[in-house]
């Protein structure tokens, strides 16, 4: 099976299994930024870990040091491996902007509408540089 | 690095052009770990200054001694590099989330640069400035090269509310009671999200604390970064106005039940038969709401400390009425220049409860500072503290 996001900022190509969020999710409050894990007690994903994952994120919320947190998984190697986002955000992404000014290597961010994320959660995605996302279908 | 940061974020945005600015308040010295001061540093050391006015937001540390936090070693020296680089980098330490309540009060339409979701809703919403939501590192990368991205709410066409949210059928009680407006920002923010919308049938008009009070909660709850109040705002004379002549997508009308809900959700430990510490004061307390607090505790005694977060224009003002020693000598801790969801204040404790008067603190506390949440009035909050037990309803 084969989607097209649209790249937001460039990243290498990446497999990871995909993490779809149910809920909107602030990152400052909602992430901890030492271990990845998803620390807000009444999000429905509350103690998963994004390192490494395809994370898909319906909507953000909240806090504006978004930011701070993603460049501080991405400065202490525990950062998503691809963010997907249903819309473009500047508070979350600045985070990968200023990370790579920092001179560390970024995931790829992407846009992608929200109603394919139960779809794909818990699947390996194939991402491409040019946004285009691989995958296995369900087995039935 | 600071241009090529805001023109990065333009065209993620898609902005086609940037816009001067006439000032910022920044969010980004607030330590979250080590990459933040170095970037900071990385700013200082290629000779970056700020050229507009820029505000400080909270940072880690209560720069005035007044509070004590548990940060670790390596943490307090980075947080204290941090608040080093903002300094060296022109930024007015004011240390506070309500800076529009210390000086700075952007004029009507002008276009600005904040961060913090609350200061950011307020700027917009009662001050009618143009600001987004700026993030950490987008505010302090504006300050410095004074321009930002022309998108979102600095465009008049944005600025139009889509959605009618009508509380003219709440009981009367609810809406003079003074967890009226923290109950119903919670309640606005996670059914509106990020949709620009305006509160109808608001007969009394709410004081500057209350409207500080809804959009810290609002903000919190969804991602608010203008609402309009029809009669109270300055984009809102009446709802047609805040609609721009057009017409609602929806309206949401509020019930009692509704209201009832969102109250209850702000709390994680509703039936606690205990609690630990309350805590007030985010936003940060204005000089109003210390006359509020000292006049319900009435000298006397807490039996669980109440934490006052405030900022150092408020503490200087309490300093010079010689009313801070009073209050600490009862239990109250006053924390300024920070806040106790930001960093560790609060002692360490398993299972321990707080309770707030404040959205935005029950918002965050659970998550930053491992305290189930106990949401309640202020003059609940201070019989509590008083007792050492929950009492709701009690005063």
């Amino acid at each position: 099976m084969m989607l097209q996001g649209d790249v937001l900022l460039d990243g290498p190509p990446v497999d990871a299994p995909a993490l779809a969020l149910t809920a909107p999710i602030s990152f400052w409050g909602g992430v901890n930024p030492n271990t990845s894990a998803i620390a807000d007690p009444r999000h429905p994903e509350y103690g998963l870990e994004i390192a490494g994952r395809a994370l898909l994120v319906p909507a953000t919320i909240g806090s504006s040091s978004a930011a701070a947190i993603l460049l501080e998984l991405v400065h202490g190697g525990r950062a998503p491996a691809a963010i997907v986002l249903h819309q473009p955000d500047a508070i979350l992404l600045l985070g990968l902007i200023v990370a790579r000014e920092m001179g560390h290597a970024t995931p790829i961010a992407l846009r992608l509408d929200a109603h394919h994320y139960a779809d794909l959660h818990g699947r390996t995605l194939s991402i491409a540089g040019d946004g285009g996302i691989d995958y296995l279908p369900p087995l039935i | 690095m600071a241009m090529r940061i805001v023109a990065e974020a333009a065209r993620l945005m898609g902005a086609d052009r940037l816009l001067p600015i006439e000032s910022a308040h920044i969010d980004g010295a607030l330590y979250h770990g080590d990459s933040g001061t170095l970037f900071a540093e990385k700013l200082v050391a290629g000779g970056a200054k700020v050229s507009v006015r820029a505000t400080l937001n909270v940072g880690a540390l209560d720069l005035t001694g007044c509070s004590h936090n548990r940060l670790p070693p390596h943490e307090r020296e980075m947080a204290s590099r941090m608040t080093a680089a903002y300094r060296a980098l022109g930024c007015e330490q004011t240390w506070t989330c309500a800076p529009y309540q210390a000086g700075h009060r952007p004029r009507f339409g002008s276009h600005v640069a904040w961060g913090e979701s609350n200061a950011v809703a307020f700027c917009n919403s009662v001050l009618g400035a143009r600001t987004n939501r700026y993030g950490d590192f987008l505010d302090i990368a504006c300050a410095i090269s004074g321009r930002a991205p022309d998108y979102g709410l600095h465009r008049t066409e944005n600025r139009v509310a889509t959605v009618v949210v009508d509380v003219s059928g709440l009981a009367p009680s609810f809406m003079a009671s003074d967890i009226a407006w923290p109950v119903l920002g919670s309640l606005y923010g996670r059914a509106i999200g990020e949709a620009v919308g305006v509160v109808a049938g608001v007969a009394q008009p709410p004081s500057e604390d209350a409207l500080k009070g809804f959009g810290a909660a609002a903000a919190s709850s969804g991602s608010v970064g203008l609402f309009h109040i029809a009669g109270v705002t300055p984009e809102a004379q009446d709802v047609r106005t805040a609609l721009g002549g057009g017409p609602a997508i929806d309206t949401i009308v509020v019930t009692d039940g509704m209201v009832r809900d969102s109250q209850r959700r702000l709390s994680t430990a509703e039936r606690a038969d205990r609690i630990d510490a309350v805590a007030i004061g985010s936003p940060h307390l204005s000089l109003r709401e210390f006359d509020r607090l000292e006049s319900l505790l009435r000298g006397r005694r807490v039996a669980v400390p109440i934490y006052a977060c405030t900022g150092r224009h408020v503490l200087a003002e309490l300093d010079a009425a010689g009313r801070r020693a009073p209050m600490e000598k009862n239990g109250i801790v006053v924390v300024a220049d920070t806040c106790v969801v930001v960093t560790p204040i609060l002692p360490s404790k398993p299972g321990a409860v707080l309770m707030t008067n404040s959205g935005k603190f029950a918002h965050y506390a659970p998550s930053n500072t491992g305290y189930a949440v106990l949401y309640a009035s202020l003059a609940d909050c201070v019989e509590s503290a008083v007792a050492g037990k929950p009492l709701i309803g009690a005063a």
